[in-house]
């Protein structure tokens, strides 16, 4: 931290007392985070307390602040990607993707049918990856302790199989500008296969557990309501703006990568409350599992890739016969690719809701400016309106059925 | 359902250039500095003190019903080296959707260091961090907004990171105490960029 002359450290050091305007004359103010478990990772919620009824709330964020934006103007094309997998870490193929579309609109570049397929592949393996964390901590945060251990037994089959494709369980970075790193490897394919039909059994017993569990009901029913209207002012998008029976999916209204191709459906419901968020998830699954079962049925041959050279290196048998491929190879190794003048935003459906990259290009290998938009920012700040009035043993129920991941919203 | 296009242009462009464009007549017109189109994104650079009365005609338009306020992001011109519609240091740009037609819009505003963009948080209270965070990384002050202070970085940091001025690495780091941390800059690491840029021994291909 750059301090100013002569200034002591106490003087400049935040402070660390609550920055809550108190509203009543009796009321208590309390602090719950950084550290506390149920706010899934740094976040630091301010709570002003009337009894036991919420009156104020405030959301300090910024804790896991490093730099993202600024450091992607000091990478190139391909390394800056690896950057995105670290922000929604826990569904780092969606943070991929976007990132990738986004630069091949810069670039005005197709993929393959193959490589879309593949694409849509690990984005939904993803997103399945990403609900059933959700759903184990969530739950846990509810003080189920048994979903959490049934549903990341799951999630670790899914992880396994990223790393079958590109030996990282949790940051593969497969998915680059031009299509992807690798086809699909040997043994994959039975892999999902098995994948897909075991899992929709063990889903219901995960979910049997907490559907129509008593305690579950009324820790999560009428609880968090906020309007479609408040939704859609306050930038909140995804599962939750879907609860509140606003039935946008990118997917559908904007489709990439070919997803006009696949059957499904997108659920909605109208309570827009905990429980409904929870079944919005559960049946969101239950969604990708079909969209995955027609990939792998439907799975086009050919090539995987672009076959532009200027972006996507040549393959490795080529360097043996072609001198142009070893220039092209050393030019995207050394220089990077450089997209035209431009500016360029795709936003596609995340786990969490609309993640996009706005990328602005000035003809160099590096982007100018390179912004994400974080679903869990936007979505968090609707917390506050989702709290008020509620008891404060909601306030946990509320931001695990947000589902937030602070890596993303600090960057 | 797609939003119209007549003669290749879009509804909500064609509305826009309607009430809002220059024709000299009347004190509210001439809003709209340019309209610039890019492999099928609309972005429009309106005047900054017209942004609330354009964002509000957006949104409560019946045909369009620009009701979703995605983001809002800065961007820093002062090392751009390629001709701009506008001469201004800084932009934000505002990324509104239409939940009716699935389309998106994006406006511009321009302002020079110290200038004021007037605050969207009462028509959208969903731009409350996105201005805040604006405010952090680029120093522009949002006029109205009910608590302009620092998001991300820390309140007591000093300057705003996504400058283009401001370093990548090299800072001394401060800690509770009066002690100092490591300063990166004391070891000699070079930028990040420098690691490879201009290396290749043909062409600069990092400009900066």
């Amino acid at each position: 931290m750059r301090t100013e002359s002569g200034m002591q450290p106490q003087e400049y050091m935040p402070d660390t007392l609550p920055t809550l305007e108190k509203k009543g004359e009796n009321t208590m103010v309390i602090n719950m985070g950084p550290q506390h478990p149920s706010t899934h990772g740094v976040l630091r919620v301010v709570l002003e307390l009337d009894g036991e009824t919420i009156v104020g709330l405030r959301s300090e964020i910024g804790y896991l602040h490093t730099g993202m934006e600024k450091e992607g103007e000091y990478l190139d094309y391909r390394k800056a990607l690896t950057m995105t997998d670290r922000m929604d870490y826990l569904a780092a193929n969606s943070n991929n993707l976007a990132y990738t579309l986004s630069v091949e609109k810069l670039l005005d570049l197709e993929v393959p049918p193959r490589g879309q397929y593949l694409r849509v592949m690990l984005t939904e393996l993803s997103r399945i990856a990403s609900h059933c964390v959700w759903l184990g901590t969530h739950s846990l945060d509810l003080g189920a302790m048994t979903p959490f251990f049934y549903i990341f037994t799951e999630r670790e089959k899914i992880l396994e199989m990223f790393e079958m494709f590109s030996g990282v369980r949790m940051m593969p970075s497969w998915i680059i500008p031009g299509g992807l790193r690798g086809d699909m490897p040997d043994g994959f394919e039975s892999k999902l296969r098995t994948f897909l039909k075991e899992f929709p059994a063990k889903l219901v017993e995960a979910e049997a557990l907490l559907k129509t569990n008593p305690i579950f009901m009324a820790r999560t029913q009428g609880v968090g309501y906020i309007s479609a209207e408040q939704c859609m002012a306050l930038g909140v998008s995804g599962p939750t703006l879907r609860a509140a029976g606003v039935g946008w999916d990118l997917r559908k209204s904007n489709p990439y990568c070919g997803y006009e191709k696949f059957q499904f459906s997108i659920p909605t419901t109208t309570n827009s409350d905990v429980y409904d968020r929870f079944l919005v998830r559960m049946a969101e699954i239950r969604e990708s599992v079909k969209i995955l079962q027609q990939t792998i049925d439907e799975l086009p041959s050919g090539p995987w890739n672009s076959d532009d050279r200027k972006v996507v290196p040549p393959p490795r048998e080529e360097l043996d016969t072609s001198m142009e491929a070893v220039i092209h190879h050393f030019k995207i190794y050394t220089e990077g690719i450089s997209p035209p003048v431009g500016e360029a935003y795709v936003p596609i459906e995340g786990p969490k809701g609309e993640i996009g990259f706005y990328l602005i290009s000035d003809g160099t290998a590096m982007p100018y400016r390179f912004h994400v938009r974080p679903p869990s920012f936007m979505n968090l700040q609707a917390l506050e309106t989702m709290c008020l009035g509620r008891m404060v043993a909601d306030v946990v129920a509320i931001i695990g059925s947000i589902d937030i991941v602070l890596g993303e919203i600090d960057r | 359902m797609p939003i119209p296009v007549v003669d290749n242009v879009r509804l909500d462009v064609r509305k826009l250039i309607e009430r809002f464009g220059s024709d000299g007549t009347e004190p509210s017109r001439g809003a709209i500095r340019d309209i610039g189109e890019h492999r099928g994104d609309i972005r429009i650079t309106i005047q900054t003190d017209k942004l609330p009365e354009i964002v509000r005609f957006l949104r409560d338009d019946p045909e369009l019903e620009y009701k979703f306020f995605s983001e809002c992001l800065g961007v820093d011109y002062s090392t751009w080296k390629h001709p701009r519609t506008v001469p201004e240091r800084f932009e934000v740009v505002y990324n509104l959707v239409s939940l009716r037609h699935f389309s998106r819009i994006f406006l511009k505003v321009a302002v020079n260091d110290g200038q004021e963009v007037p605050s969207l948080t009462p028509i959208f209270p969903g731009a409350n961090w996105p201005e805040r965070e604006v405010y952090d990384m680029y120093g522009i002050r949002f006029a109205g907004h009910p608590e302009m202070v620092r998001i991300l970085t820390p309140p007591g940091w000093v300057g705003h990171p996504l400058r283009k001025e401001f370093p990548l690495g090299g800072e001394r780091v401060d800690f509770p105490g009066g002690t100092q941390g490591p300063a990166v800059g004391e070891v000699q690491m070079p930028y990040a960029g420098d690691s490879w840029e201009g290396k290749t021994g043909s062409e600069d291909v990092g400009g900066r």
